[in-house]
């Protein structure tokens, strides 16, 4: 039985000029790379999430929030003689022995205020403001892919029921969120597409939302249908989105570039240290990525995942055993494409002094350089392009090198 | 075409009879709704946030006894979690049902517009455990009886309503100088083994950053880290009532002031030095700011991109936000600015409507009311706008861009599709089309509905068409 498929057999009489659904876009096999981008949407401590044990004013500041130095129970799990990741993180850490993981540190986007807000905005919007553009610098980034054979389909999409700012654009994307759209009627749907001949904003996304359901029951055809629900319980949650963007993936004529949201990391109170609120939340994370690789299975070893969240969080603990807005944080870069093993970060300290406002990590690397060089050495966009048009007035932020494997 | 713009754009959506009830006055229909309080439509049988708040901490209590007989750790954080959710949900239902409710049957629409516009100016999110059951209080006890009143009285019940200060974290951010905080430090002294040997005494800045970035001066509103650390000292114990220990005193989960946390003594902020005592100096503030040309501009750009564009005209936003400039934040008379904008009656300038939009207009179209909360919670599920929960306190966006999605538009499908396989009403599928969409309905969408399968379909594609999905 076949409930809850849709086969769009639209065909007959006046409807016939309705069968719009071009067939090419099934068609395409794109590049071999695949990238995903995690948004952490609150802000994520990055000296909890990668503690820097070896700092000696560490601990002093984040006093109880602080995770111990590795070797002890609840330590950190070592990633070099200075920096760890917080124990609930152990996918990322097999995958940092694996050489799949880069932990970036001292890192932020170049927004220098504490809005989360408008964090976010320059976290996506690409620029180093967060008005100027309403469109996302992976959208801007998805025109400029060099083409693949017989490619005319949406190339990104959001995992979520709209399109998130980084994917906004003019390049066409699409949106699925890991809530099931069972049994939509078909005769609706065909009348509903003669209904919007005639507007063109209601009949782009009709289309749209007929392709990426047929993508899905292509991969429920294929293997394992995905079954997560949008109101799973938050350590679930990311796993369901993460099930998902695989599954879309890895469909045939899927999406090389999958965005994924995940909230909760605004953590003022109460924010626990190698157990509590917030590594209930970075379990639900790893456990989260750690779907994504299964789901991914043969494509994993093409695959880069950033991990990104909009600024870090003030480096001493607050009056309510948590953490106020902040500047410089960590960020990940995982996959079997990563050439990972490495921590990079040009350790400013945590010395009053050589803190930022005297409160915040002072960050010493621009997030746009990780976004450059995963853009030109993994999904091969030109530098110039890069330069130009996806990031403009970024010539301060220099791509770094030798993040993928040759 | 004015009939229609006032009750689709202004108000919640026309149920039938509406458009004619209103075709003769359209602009004093919406002003006969704006001024006073704005209760809900319906007589709900809602707690409120002394008693929800006073159940879970009887709730706890009783955890914390069962907590204490039990051995795994895992268990009880469960337990804890399921103590605050088993307090609360009856009343989070209870909430919700009433608000679907007082939109699908109010006679004054705009005015319950209006309501739903500041509550999410002034979001909370019920996916913050604290706040799940009191989310619905905070815009029934805050925000309904002021929306027809003075910007500053809204303001001031908004933030000592304990929904947001549970939810922004203010009920235990302490002065450093505190009697609290210095009783403590002498305290550790003499006793090491106190329970939470490593606790600093100090702020928590969340609510002060909130009130001035999202609340009042907008994020551009030409404050500085300095003033938001300063703003966090002023309202240090500001609290919620019926705490133990340190934290006894005040009404059970009514607004209370602990003197013992407040940071005493005169503070600078903004450039002005603040003087008053205690509970009044943070009242002081927000009367200041809620008297601020950047305020008038924040809000006034927020109300006009809310009733009339998603890039708000400059007009219009300087019309509404001189209005609210030169009446002190009266608020009927910053509406009535609105309703005279010109721009605000362009029958070609539609918003997309939000999920919420959506189901409310689709309720009054077909002049039902929903009995259950189930059916509204599932309704929201799906439609990716569950009540109560933006998640950030910025609240719900309020741009087409957010609402836009290829899946979310066959969300609607799928929940439109259902609706009209539930309608029984019998009207003609045309003349429903006349009493919710008026002059806006298209011979193309009538056609439709004319050959449509079946009277159901002829809804859904009604519900799903261009103009019933933009207000």
């Amino acid at each position: 039985m076949n409930t809850g498929r849709r086969r769009f057999l639209i065909g007959a009489g006046a409807l016939a000029a309705t069968a719009t659904i071009p067939n090419a876009l099934f068609a395409h096999t794109g590049g071999s790379s695949r990238l995903v981008v995690v948004i952490l949407r609150g802000a994520l401590d990055g000296l909890a999430a990668a503690p820097p044990f070896g700092d000696p004013n560490y601990t002093s500041l984040h006093r109880e929030l602080a995770i111990a130095a590795p070797g002890g129970p609840d330590g950190a799990l070592a990633l070099n003689n200075t920096f760890g990741l917080h124990p609930s993180l152990s996918f990322l850490h097999e995958r940092f022995a694996a050489g799949e993981l880069v932990v970036f540190h001292a890192v932020a986007s170049p927004y220098r205020d504490r809005s989360h807000f408008d964090g976010q905005n320059v976290l996506e919007n690409g620029l180093t403001k967060p008005i100027g553009t309403a469109d996302g610098w992976l959208n801007r980034a998805l025109a400029a892919l060099p083409r693949g054979k017989g490619q005319s389909a949406d190339r990104a999409v959001a995992i979520s029921q709209n399109v998130p700012l980084i994917l906004r654009g003019e390049a066409s994307v699409i949106s699925k969120s890991p809530q099931a759209t069972p049994d939509v009627d078909e005769d609706l749907l065909a009348r509903l597409a003669d209904l919007y001949s005639k507007d063109d904003w209601f009949s782009a996304r009709l289309s749209e939302a007929v392709q990426t359901e047929k993508m899905v029951d292509g991969a429920a055809d294929s293997g394992s249908l995905v079954k997560g629900s949008a109101r799973a319980g938050y350590p679930d949650r990311v796993g369901a989105v993460a099930r998902m963007a695989s599954e879309l993936m890895r469909s045939d004529g899927g999406p090389e570039i999958a965005v994924i949201e995940a909230s909760g990391w605004d953590t003022h109170a109460n924010q626990g240290g190698a157990k509590g609120l917030l590594a209930t939340r970075l379990g639900g994370l790893d456990k989260g990525l750690k779907s994504l690789a299964d789901g991914l299975g043969p494509l994993w070893p093409q695959t880069a995942v950033l991990v990104v969240t909009e600024f870090g969080r003030t480096a001493a603990v607050n009056g309510t055993r948590g953490t106020d807005h902040g500047t410089g944080g960590c960020a990940f870069l995982v996959g079997g494409a990563v050439r990972g093993g490495q921590v990079i970060a040009d350790w400013p300290g945590l010395k009053s002094t050589a803190l930022l406002d005297n409160r915040d990590l002072l960050p010493t690397l621009d997030l746009r350089s990780v976004f450059k060089a995963v853009l030109d050495e993994h999904m091969h966009v030109d530098a110039n392009t890069l330069a130009k048009r996806v990031f403009p007035d970024s010539s301060g932020a220099r791509p770094l090198s030798g993040l993928i494997r040759a | 075409m004015q009939a229609e713009i006032a009750v689709l754009r202004f108000g919640l959506g026309a149920k039938p009879g509406d458009l004619s009830a209103v075709a003769d006055e359209p602009r004093a229909w919406l002003m006969a709704q704006i001024k006073g309080a704005v209760p809900l439509a319906v007589n709900a049988p809602l707690a409120s946030s002394d008693q929800i708040y006073a159940g879970l901490l009887a709730a706890r209590d009783e955890r914390q006894k069962i907590k204490q007989e039990s051995a795994s750790e895992g268990q009880d954080a469960k337990a804890a979690f399921n103590a605050v959710r088993e307090a609360y949900q009856p009343h989070y239902r209870a909430q919700v049902l009433a608000r679907a409710q007082s939109a699908a049957l109010t006679s004054r629409p705009f005015a319950e517009r209006l309501v739903h516009f500041w509550s999410n100016h002034f979001a909370v999110s019920a996916d913050k455990g604290v706040v799940y059951g009191l989310a619905g209080t905070l815009e029934n006890e805050a925000i309904r009886p002021h929306v027809g009143g003075r910007f500053v009285d809204l303001l001031t019940a908004v933030e000592q309503h304990p929904a947001m200060i549970a939810f922004l974290d203010n009920q235990y951010s302490v002065g450093k100088d505190s009697t609290a905080a210095l009783f403590a430090g002498q305290f550790r002294f003499r006793n090491a083994d106190i329970r939470q040997p490593k606790r600093q005494f100090g702020i928590n800045e969340n609510l002060a950053r909130e009130i001035l970035e999202l609340h009042t001066l907008g994020v551009n509103g030409g404050y500085s880290q300095a003033d938001v650390t300063s703003f966090a000292q002023i309202i240090t114990g500001w609290s919620i009532g019926g705490g133990k220990g340190r934290l006894a005193g005040g009404v059970p989960g009514r607004f209370y002031f602990r003197d013992n946390l407040h940071e005493p003594g005169p503070k600078v902020f903004l450039g002005k030095t603040y003087t008053e005592q205690g509970q009044r100096q943070g009242e002081a503030v927000l009367a200041d700011l809620a008297r601020r040309p950047e305020t008038a501009k924040f809000i006034a750009t927020k109300l006009v991109r809310h009733f009339i564009a998603d890039d708000p005209p400059p007009a219009a936003v300087e019309r509404v936000g001189r209005a609210f400039l030169k009446t002190g934040g009266d608020l009927p008379q910053v509406y009535a600015a609105l309703i005279e904008s010109p721009e605000a009656w362009d029958a070609n300038a539609r918003k997309f409507k939000t999920p919420e939009d959506f189901v409310f207009s689709t309720l009054r179209a077909l002049n039902v009311s929903p009995a259950q909360p189930e059916e509204v919670i599932r309704t929201f599920d799906l439609l990716g706008q569950r009540q109560y929960t933006p998640g950030s306190p910025a609240g719900w966006p309020d741009t087409s861009k957010s609402w836009d999605g290829s899946d979310a538009l066959m969300h609607r499908v799928l929940w439109a599709s259902r609706v009209g396989a539930k309608y029984e009403s019998g009207m003609e599928p045309a003349d429903l089309a006349a009493a919710s969409l008026g002059a806006y309905a298209r011979p193309d969408t009538l056609t439709a509905l004319r050959r449509a399968a079946t009277s159901g379909q002829a809804v859904a594609l009604l519900l799903m068409s261009p103009e019933f999905q933009r207000r």
